[in-house]
């Protein structure tokens, strides 16, 4: 088993709403290791990357800071992938 | 943000009608529109932009709920509503299992932080297996708003 974690900055101009939310869960769904996202800040909160209905209480905005935490044993190929949807804006903009 | 600043009352469907999802987003954007939180002329188009909003993927989110949402340049200010199905629709949801609660939200197209922030207040509430079974069984408008006005005043 391992850990990996990566910090990204949500940049799509609508946020982390429900199209992308859904986007990241099935990404995270194609991996073993369980996957955190969370946020920092006033309203702190963790997520379950899994889920829909916790990604979207994460109510991200645009300029949020995340953390993505996978554990198990392809973590490391996870948090690449997962990030990268955030790094092209879920294919919005 | 709490849920009855957004939900508009006299909107809330205590026992929808239709029997499929396009017949049941109609019957709810034209209850916004009949207690004036939606142009009338805009329904159409609304209902449109929810069913293509539902093609592109569910927003029947599992459990029994489902969520339909667009942000719409006829939306002047974010309106929601809430209808209940006794008998259940089919939403294609990701459980493949029946809705029987609809929580209709409609938004204006430049403001995706009050969007979020009211996804944010919907979703903490719907997360709540008691919410959503006091959701589920409440049979009146009055039932169904004093369940949300109980769930904004929990901190």
């Amino acid at each position: 088993m391992s850990t990996a974690s990566r910090d990204i900055i949500v940049s799509n101009s609508l946020g982390l709403h429900a199209r992308p939310a859904m986007q990241f869960v099935d990404l995270a769904n194609q991996f073993r290791s369980q996957v955190t996202v969370s946020k920092g800040g006033e309203e702190p909160y963790s997520a379950d990357g899994k889920s829909v209905m916790q990604m979207i209480i994460l109510a991200a905005t645009q300029g949020t800071p995340l953390r993505i935490l996978a554990d198990g044993d392809d973590a490391d190929v996870a948090v690449e992938k997962l990030a990268r949807l955030f790094e092209e804006k879920f294919g919005e903009d | 943000m709490k849920l009855m600043d957004f939900i508009v009352a006299e909107a809330i469907v205590p026992e929808v009608a239709a029997t499929d999802r396009d017949g049941a987003l109609r019957e709810l954007a034209s209850a916004l529109a009949k207690a004036e939180a939606l142009p009338a002329s805009a329904v159409d188009e609304i209902v449109a932009a929810l069913v293509k909003r539902e093609q592109n993927g569910s927003t029947g989110f599992g459990k029994g709920i489902a969520v339909p949402h667009v942000k719409h340049p006829m939306v002047k200010r974010m309106a929601g509503t809430i209808g209940r199905s006794v008998a259940g629709l089919d939403f294609a949801a990701l459980d493949h299992q029946p809705v029987f609660t609809v929580f209709l939200l409609l938004s204006p197209e430049n403001q995706p932080q009050q969007h979020l922030q009211a996804m944010n207040i919907v979703f903490s509430n719907l997360q709540k297996d008691m919410f959503r079974r006091f959701l589920r069984q409440s049979a009146t408008r009055a039932a169904i708003v004093d369940l949300l006005q109980e769930a904004d005043q929990r901190p």
